[in-house]
């Protein structure tokens, strides 16, 4: 018995192992979303800014918008928040999801750091970014004028991101 | 020519590792002193030509040849030299080399003061620092050389530095938390050769101590380093994040504390001893996983600086190989590893016990938060991630839990000790922390029982330390004159105060507030006075710059003027903030640029950061206590005396060759 509990470590490691080797293939940044080209999955939820109304996917219809993944919890989205300020100012269109957060701490970073968002979708359970596949924040969605997803982005988006990788899709949604 | 030159200088390196890794160890095997002999040069000659690979990079990095791709992307020809220098590390590749150069730096180390070990241990053990660096030099030729040329479309400049890099923090963060990383290494190195050599007695945990303490120390001023780092130039004031990068730094350092304290009842009574082998596989097993994490990019963190699936697969091999052979290597031979003594429930080797139990728990906390996006991916529930929440619900009671074992454990005897001398000595910190208590309820103001919690907390150490110096000082015979060891602890356990009560106020009684502010503009927080003078236009050596002046003053006596910045580095295309701050033992004036507004107002951000610093002196102190129980007196002492046994030990016939 004390034999078998100097193994005990061994079998934990290879564990953690397997796990690793699992997700190493899933590299969350270059695979793309499995939605890519599907339609945004449907939700109904209410904003931050309004608890009282609930709004669906169909909100997003009619025009190509961004969709940012943020939470106040999270350091990296502190980083981008000011670009989103930057490329709202330039009128690129851009809904939040505040994702596993709290409705107070969430207003309060909106009315400190500013809204560059039409609205923010409050998903407090998570639920929006478990059917999106979300990893973790931030995140950002690049959503077609008829609801279908377009181009994921895991990570801070920064000038050269947005140049580089969002913009020409962009510009080609919209014309 | 040049970068050729390094190549090859790591390829003759790589030659080196491989006989170092394979020849003392087989000497140590036939019991040959001969080729155990070779272990020194060895050691040396890879130690040479690593330094001189690190050599050319670097070269290639100041005379700005953006033939080399490392440079073209890390570099450019108008950073500053010191950012060129530091850049060499900037990036994946780069900081590679750095982990081995610092490898390889230990080993020599181990090599050249360890002439007093008997022969056989010392064989083991740079052998198995041998493997370690076979393993990474393999990992650095085939999947990142840094000296891969760019022979068609060299560009004529670089990319230039990550801006976030582009920092006093970051010329010296890297390598110290490396330093401490990769110096667990020889801890683990020492606890591979007492397995294979099924003999691990109180010597052996003397000579492994000094280095363990040294590591760790190491790791301490790392880890502040960058926390301090990302306070001042993430520009928004925070100190930790629970980022997976930092818990990667985090988790070995936990084990490390914990080891420290079990090699000390290893040491001292020859107890605990297949529990400090398991530690020192796992400190460093965490240092090399923390190595995976950040260079795979399974997790997404703001400091993803390169994530490629095949360097992944390597760095998974090159752990899967490390920690199974080590653990397999565990599981056979130290089930043999006997504890030469009991002890009694009311001890110091139960507190230590508990220590470790507590430290331990912390770091399965922060691998499981860490972690837990990938298991939750891994069982097909989707992908999600924690965020601090979950780390401070869990790690601040654990925290109390250890402060609270420590306070206590602190005055007690090896073996045994008298349960009425106890309670009697842990009298006076208890009527001390009582009366902070009261203070701090009647006096604390908002937020009053999380400051009862962490004053309650430094308290308890700081008080009970007080009572086993003074104790100590009046009845033992050295006085005043004790051991640096036993400064040492004191220091770091005071340390751990400091950081207690740093991250106590700072957490609770931080201010920030966010303004408008146009030339003119003044703006009352907190007793100050926050005048806004306008903003200049600045140019950098690679960037260009706005600058906020503001002058603080406190009833109109002025205190002083902070000059914030908000950059924009050209090459890179991105924005930084450059928050100026006002540092202080007691507080921090903390003012960071937001958004330029309409009409040239801008938005700013000021915090008011009480007792921030406590936090990283805190560390400081932490690895200073390290340092001073790692050169602690009775190691050199030791080396002198230890020749005559180790001949003896050299000419022994060797017994533990039967390995069936």
């Amino acid at each position: 018995m004390r034999k078998a509990l100097f193994f005990l470590p061994l079998i934990v490691a290879f564990g953690l192992g397997v796990l690793f080797w699992q997700s190493l293939g899933k590299d969350p940044s270059t695979l793309p979303s499995a939605l890519i080209n599907k339609p945004l999955p449907d939700f109904s939820l209410p904003t931050v800014e309004k608890s009282s109304e609930l709004i669906s996917a169909a909100r997003l219809k009619g025009q190509p918008v961004l969709l940012n993944v943020w939470a106040t919890w999270c350091p990296s989205c502190h980083m981008e928040h000011p670009y989103f300020m930057q490329l709202a100012k330039q009128g690129v269109p851009i809904i939040g999801i505040n994702y596993k957060d709290d409705r107070a701490s969430a207003m309060k970073w909106l009315a400190e750091l500013g809204n560059p968002y039409l609205f923010s979708i409050f998903d407090e359970k998570g639920s929006l970014g478990f059917d999106l596949g979300v990893y973790g924040a931030p995140e950002t969605y690049l959503i077609d004028k008829d609801g279908i997803i377009r181009y994921k982005h895991v990570g801070v988006v920064d000038e050269r991101v947005w140049r580089e990788q969002i913009q020409p899709i962009y510009e080609r949604l919209k014309s | 020519m040049i970068p050729e030159l390094g190549q090859l200088a790591l390829i003759l390196a790589l030659c080196l590792a491989l006989m170092l890794a394979l020849v003392p160890l087989w000497g140590a095997f036939r019991g040959n002193l001969f080729w155990m002999r070779f272990a020194t040069p060895l050691a040396t000659g890879q130690f040479f030509f690593v330094a001189l690979a690190f050599g050319f990079l670097t070269y290639a990095f100041m005379t700005n040849d953006f033939t080399v791709a490392y440079v073209a992307t890390n570099s450019n020809s108008h950073l500053p030299w010191y950012y060129k220098f530091s850049a060499v590390w900037g990036g994946h590749e780069g900081s590679l080399l750095l982990w081995l150069f610092i490898l390889c730096l230990w080993t020599v180390a181990v090599a050249w003061r360890s002439l007093h070990l008997p022969a056989e241990l010392r064989s083991r053990v740079l052998s198995v620092m041998g493997m370690i660096s076979t393993g990474f030099l393999l990992f650095v030729l085939l999947t990142s050389s840094p000296f891969t040329r760019l022979f068609f479309n060299a560009p004529d400049d670089g990319q230039d530095l990550n801006p976030l890099l582009q920092d006093f923090g970051l010329i010296v963060h890297p390598p110290m938390l490396y330093m401490g990383y990769v110096g667990f290494s020889v801890a683990f190195a020492f606890a591979i050769a007492a397995l294979l050599g099924g003999r691990l007695d109180a010597a052996w945990a003397r000579w492994a101590r000094p280095w363990t303490n040294a590591a760790w120390a190491f790791l301490s001023i790392g880890i502040v380093l960058g926390s301090w780092w990302a306070y001042y130039e993430l520009g928004w004031g925070g100190w930790w994040f629970w980022d997976p990068v930092e818990n990667a730094s985090f988790m070995p350092w936990l084990a490390g504390t914990a080891l420290i304290h079990s090699m000390a009842v290893t040491e001292k009574r020859g107890e605990f001893k297949s529990w400090t082998v398991l530690l020192a596989i796992c400190a460093f097993s965490l240092s090399l996983l923390g190595t995976f994490l950040v260079r795979s990019g399974v997790l997404t963190s703001v400091h993803a600086f390169a994530s490629d699936p095949t360097r992944g697969f390597f760095v998974l091999m090159l752990l899967a190989v490390t920690v199974g052979g080590s653990l397999l290597l565990f599981a056979l031979r130290a089930v043999d590893l006997k504890s030469e003594s009991t002890f009694n429930l009311l001890s110091k080797e139960t507190w230590l016990l508990i220590n470790n139990l507590i430290l331990l728990v912390a770091m399965v906390v922060v691998l499981l938060g860490t972690l837990y996006p990938l298991v939750v991916d891994a069982l097909q529930l989707g992908k999600l991630s924690v965020g601090p929440p979950y780390f401070n619900m869990l790690f601040v009671p654990l925290m109390g839990l250890l402060a609270l074992a420590l306070g206590s454990g602190l005055m007690l005897r090896w073996k045994r000790h008298a349960q009425d001398q106890w309670l009697k000595s842990l009298a006076l910190p208890a009527l001390a922390v009582l009366i902070f208590a009261i203070v701090t309820i009647i006096w604390g103001g908002e937020h009053r029982w999380g400051i009862v919690l962490g004053v309650v907390m430094a308290g308890w150490i700081a008080v009970s330390t007080l009572v086993d110096v003074s104790h100590r000082i009046r009845f033992s015979q050295q006085g005043w004159r004790q051991p640096r060891s036993y400064w040492g602890m004191h220091v770091a356990h005071l340390g751990f105060c400091a950081s207690i009560l740093g991250v106590t106020w700072v957490s609770l009684h931080a201010f920030e507030q966010d303004i408008r502010v146009e030339p003119g503009h003044v703006e009352h927080i907190d007793g100050y006075d926050i005048s806004y003078l306008g903003a200049t236009s600045l140019q950098g050596p690679n960037y260009t710059a706005e600058q906020g002046h503001f002058v603080v003053s406190k009833q109109g006596k002025t205190i002083t003027e902070l000059f914030p910045q908000k950059r924009n580095y050209s090459v890179q295309r991105s924005m930084m903030t450059e928050a100026a701050i006002d540092p202080g033992l007691m507080q921090d004036i903390y003012i960071a640029m937001g958004e330029r507004l309409d009409g040239g107002a801008w938005a700013v951000r000021i915090h008011i950061k009480p007792m921030v610093r406590w936090i990283w002196l805190g560390g400081l102190l932490m690895a200073f206590g390290g340092a001073l129980a790692a050169t602690d007196l009775r190691y050199r002492r030791l080396r002198h005396r230890q020749p005559q046994v180790s001949v003896g030990l050299e000419t022994a016939p060797v017994t533990e060759v039967s390995h069936a």
